[in-house]
């Protein structure tokens, strides 16, 4: 199939024809490079893309984060003017064989007769980074075809940065009880995100003490002068009862508005399309490569001249 | 010489078949010619949809009614089910859990009808949810709304009917999902303890009073494999670790409420498709292990029959199965002896170490964080996924010898499955349709009001915490019917998925069959695959119906991504328009579908027409389960590629063929878009 077709079937929103695009994303052969850039620059021309609101879901292994991610689907379709979504699970659980167990869509169960809803499922393949090559390519498919799309991935501690190159805003996901965030926000290692979020609030008392920790945390970052910005929101939500999934939902449009009338959001979706180039062509070239071009500063400089030359498909199609 | 029976000569145990199939009045009709063969008692097998509180007119119903069991939707079912059967004289089990409240209370509506006194009721409700989310799949509610239903069917019991079994803790699916008899026991154990703290902290301060008398009403369902020494001693390990946890952790004091009280089915994980006739020879052995021991006999049993690795079996499979605990019973001496093995230094030596380690694994339980925790978070299930990968690899390896399937595999052509006779049971499919056109009269013939009001109350006593077995009687003589009491209760409990299991466990050397040169064989095949392909082979493994036997699914998701494949599992319980929505999201390359209930003739055609519908009628689908070949036949007439049974057990062998199979439709369609 030609890209243009292939593209007005994904912006009217056929199943068959999104999940071929997104296959496309996935193939690593050289032949698909081309019918790739030609698919996205169609996309691109229709001027869907740029609508969507991006949404990146993180955090440790084990918070709850696919059953967060069902809630908030149902919470973004339901209500008096439900939103289309598209989400992209990425699984870690990739092990040495290459192979890969996607657990995540028995989580968010999606509604099969729901044309509005489409889960697709990546393994890591050995990435760094927490998000595999395909998903910026990814990304983009799904917001032609959809008003938001969700991209849930692993983090703990730095690597969950990564899903801030392709998403507007991220919510960092923790589990009353454990430590981690806090940490990491403490130490100063963790990029901050821009909602916190302490899931399993059921778990009452435990629930509470962790949201105080995480206050008192970012206060005294602020105080510190190391705080991004102040008042982050911080929420409690719980996956099984349905608590604080719409504000979360609330506080991520918020979020994104702020962004947008700030003029904020151009430049982080810029900033991410450069990381992620950077990310791609150290991996290609390696450190030998980097050094041929004049090092790290000479390399991001090149990539944003690029970039900002319309090379934005390029080389998202580069880094696949 | 004359033949005579001794004084002491102990009384046979009950003896019951799991039976009951497509409607309730062709179950009356078994049930009444099996207890005129001489069987003392009834075992009620129910179909899915009552199982899991659907209707027959549910979509998720589909192709299931009748198929495993009997349908009984309403207290007209009831009615036909057990008539002509005296049931203040019958000892009646029911395998039923989730809905077991319900169904409990269509049959006290059902005695009540027949003015009969609850009192005069005995038998068994398994109504043991914990296993239900680690091996056999139906349930409904979360975990801690199961246990509150299922203390509530035990506190009425206990008050209400002193001669039923209101729960029958059972190890017997923790054998069936692969658990090793250290963790049959030990995962027993904290099931009995979940149930028990649970009760008692429901009975508030009537537990110092009732609680003896509910331990006295505990009751287990075994399992007993072909290791049958082994298993003698499990039941005599059983029998004291019982005695000494309800004397110190429930302070019973009196030693008749302690007593280990169980019935048990024999191991059907063992039976084999190959050769089934020689499982004649496995079921035989295995009762050996529930009979032998005075101390630790069976006071119910159960055989399943020869050729249910085929199939369904028929009355006469069944009747085989009873005639075999007849001959034991009343042929044989087993019951002339007090206990044979009282004394015997190698025994006791066996049961003690068997005690201790299952004794470990309780306590480690216990200690993080008991053991609705250990359910919850899946450690159990990854166990038991864990140790059923060893088993089939000991299998696939050779290690475990198992006559006819890897080994002694020559063999004469069987009389009994050739010659062009189903040797199986087939439901009509027209019994679902029946089933609905029933359910829709039933429904026109009661009184909407009466219905309503059963059903708030119902909906109130679930929310107020009260027990909800008065209110489900009512429900039961309103004539609400089994789906309504599913819904209303969904309603305020809401629904559950449980873990997979397969997440957690440790890569290669864990799966099955891992013959080391073999893996890495198929790894660099699976690994060329994907670069023909352009990305990594992806497949789904896709559980539809609800059947939750989801055993092969695991081994199959498990050993899939241990060659290197990318495998969707969603887990057990998917209708046919979630498989293909899934995999048409997704993007596999294949999809492989596990059903053991029965309904592939209903289901599969389903998918195959959704995939086609869905534009993605050239994708790959095999199926695996119990598949009879002339059903086979039939799916591979209607698209499938290939089809697994029982015989299939060497992984590594299906694995290099979903490669193949992917390999070929992947050429073929190259060629196709090539020319076009």
């Amino acid at each position: 199939m030609d890209a243009r077709s292939l593209a007005s079937r994904v912006i009217a929103r056929d199943r068959a024809a999104i999940a071929e695009a997104l296959n496309l994303t996935e193939d690593r052969r050289s032949s698909a490079r081309a019918p790739l850039a030609e698919l996205l620059s169609a996309l691109r021309a229709s001027g869907a893309i740029d609508r969507a609101h991006r949404v990146g879901i993180t955090g440790p292994p084990g918070v709850g984060k696919s059953t967060l991610v069902s809630a908030l689907v149902r919470a973004v379709r339901a209500g008096a003017s439900p939103r289309t979504i598209g989400v992209l699970a990425v699984d870690p659980s990739s092990i040495r064989s290459g192979g890969a167990l996607l657990g995540d869509r028995a989580r968010i169960a999606p509604d099969p007769s729901d044309a509005g809803v489409f889960v697709r499922s990546l393994a890591t393949a050995g990435e760094l980074g927490g998000i595999a090559r395909s998903v910026p390519a990814g990304v983009l498919v799904l917001s032609a075809a959809f008003d938001v799309t969700l991209v849930e991935t692993v983090g703990v501690g730095q690597t969950e940065t990564d899903v801030g190159y392709v998403t507007d805003d991220v919510a960092f996901v923790v589990q009353p009880g454990s430590g981690d965030a806090l940490q990491f926000l403490k130490a100063g290692i963790m990029e901050l995100p821009d909602v916190l979020v302490v899931n399993k609030a059921d778990q009452g008392a435990l629930a509470q003490r962790a949201m105080a920790d995480l206050r008192a945390a970012l206060t005294s970052l602020n105080r510190a002068g190391i705080g991004e910005r102040a008042g982050i929101p911080i929420l409690a939500t719980s996956a099984l009862d349905g608590t604080g999934v719409n504000e979360l939902w609330a506080a991520l449009v918020a979020r994104r508005a702020a962004l947008e009338t700030s003029g904020e959001l151009a430049a982080r979706r810029r900033a991410g399309t450069v990381a992620w180039g950077v990310r791609a062509f150290v991996r290609r070239h390696g450190d030998a490569g980097v050094e041929r071009v004049g090092g790290e500063d000479a390399l991001r400089r090149a990539i944003e001249t690029r970039v900002d030359a319309g090379g934005e498909i390029p080389s998202i199609v580069d880094a696949v | 010489m004359r033949y005579s029976i001794p004084m002491s000569r102990d009384r046979p145990w009950i003896m019951r078949t799991y039976s009951g199939h497509s409607t309730p009045e062709a179950s009356n009709a078994l049930y009444r010619r099996n207890l005129a063969k001489g069987q003392t008692g009834l075992s009620v097998a129910f179909d899915l949809p009552t199982q899991t509180g659907y209707d027959p007119d549910h979509p998720l119903a589909s192709g299931e009614v009748g198929k495993v069991g009997v349908p009984v939707a309403h207290l007209g079912d009831m009615r036909a089910l057990f008539d002509g059967i005296p049931i203040e004289k019958m000892n009646t089990s029911m395998t039923i859990n989730a809905t077991a409240p319900w169904l409990l209370a269509l049959y006290v509506a059902l005695a009540g009808e027949r003015g009969i006194d609850t009192k005069q009721l005995s038998g068994t409700t398994q109504n043991d949810i914990l296993k239900e989310y680690l091996s056999r799949g139906t349930f409904i509610f979360p975990p801690n709304h199961s246990l509150r239903l299922t203390s509530d069917v035990i506190a009425y019991a206990v008050e209400e009917i002193p001669d039923w079994n209101p729960i029958n803790i059972c190890s017997y699916h923790l054998q069936e999902a692969g658990a090793t008899t250290v963790q049959e026991l030990a995962y027993a154990l904290t099931t009995a303890i979940c149930v028990l703290d649970t009760v008692k902290t429901r009975l508030g301060e009537r537990a110092a009073e009732a609680m003896p008398r509910v331990v006295g009403r505990l009751s287990f369902f075994v399992n007993a494999g072909v290791r049958f020494l082994e298993e003698m001693c499990k039941l005599r390990a059983f029998v004291d670790l019982w005695d000494r946890l309800t004397r110190e952790r429930y302070g019973v004091t009196d030693e008749k409420l302690r007593r280990f009280r169980y019935g048990v089915q024999v191991n059907s994980l063992g039976l084999t498709a190959a050769q089934p006739e020689n499982n004649v020879v496995r079921i035989v052995l295995e009762m050996l292990a529930v009979v032998l021991s005075k101390k630790a006999r069976a006071r119910a049993v159960q055989l399943p029959a020869w050729n249910e690795a085929l199939g369904l079996p028929r009355a006469w499979d069944q009747q085989w199965s009873l005639r075999t605990q007849q001959i034991v019973a009343f042929e044989t001496d087993v019951l002339d002896y007090e206990d044979i093995f009282d004394g015997s230094p190698v025994i006791e030596a066996k049961v003690n170490g068997l005690m201790a380690e299952a004794w470990r694994e309780v306590e480690s339980v216990l200690a993080t964080g008991g053991p609705l925790a250990a359910v919850e978070s899946g450690y159990i299930k990854e166990r038991l996924v864990a140790s059923n990968a060893e088993r089939l690899g000991r299998i696939e390896r050779g290690e475990q010898i198992v006559v006819g399937v890897n080994k002694f595999t020559e063999t004469e052509p069987s009389p009994l499955t050739s010659g062009g006779i189903d040797a199986i049971l087939t439901v009509d499919p027209k019994v679902e349709r029946a089933a609905i056109d029933r359910l829709k009269a039933w429904k026109a013939g009661r009184d909407g009001k009466s219905v309503e009001k059963a059903l708030a109350d119902l909906v109130r006593a679930a929310k107020d915490g009260a027990n909800v077995m008065p209110a489900s009687i009512a429900a039961a003589r309103a004539g609400v019917t089994t789906g309504e009491w599913g819904a209303a209760l969904r309603e305020v409990f809401g629904e559950y998925r449980a873990p997979t299991g397969v997440g957690g466990v440790g890569s290669a050397g864990a799966s099955a069959g891992d013959a080391r040169e073999d893996i890495a064989v198929i790894r660099s095949d699976v690994r060329a695959l994907g670069g023909e392909l352009g990305r990594a082979a992806k497949i789904l493994v896709g559980k539809p119906g609800l059947d939750g036997h989801s055993n092969g699914a695991e081994q199959i998701a498990l050993k899939a991504r241990d060659v290197g494949f990318e495998v969707v599992y969603e887990g057990i319980r998917v209708t046919p328009a979630q498989i293909v929505a899934s995999a048409i999201e997704e993007g596999v390359h294949l999809v492989g579908l596990s059903i053991l209930s029965g309904s592939h003739l209903e289901l599969v055609p389903a998918i195959l027409d959704g995939l086609r519908a869905a534009g993605a009628g050239d994708l790959p689908v095999v199926v695996g389960g119990i598949i009879p070949d002339a059903d086979a036949v039939r799916l591979k007439a209607a698209g499938v590629a290939r089809v697994y049974t029982p015989k299939d057990f060497e992984l590594n062998a299906i694995m290099r063929d979903l490669v193949a199979v992917i390999r070929d439709r992947h050429a073929a369609t190259a060629q196709r878009d090539g020319r076009a």
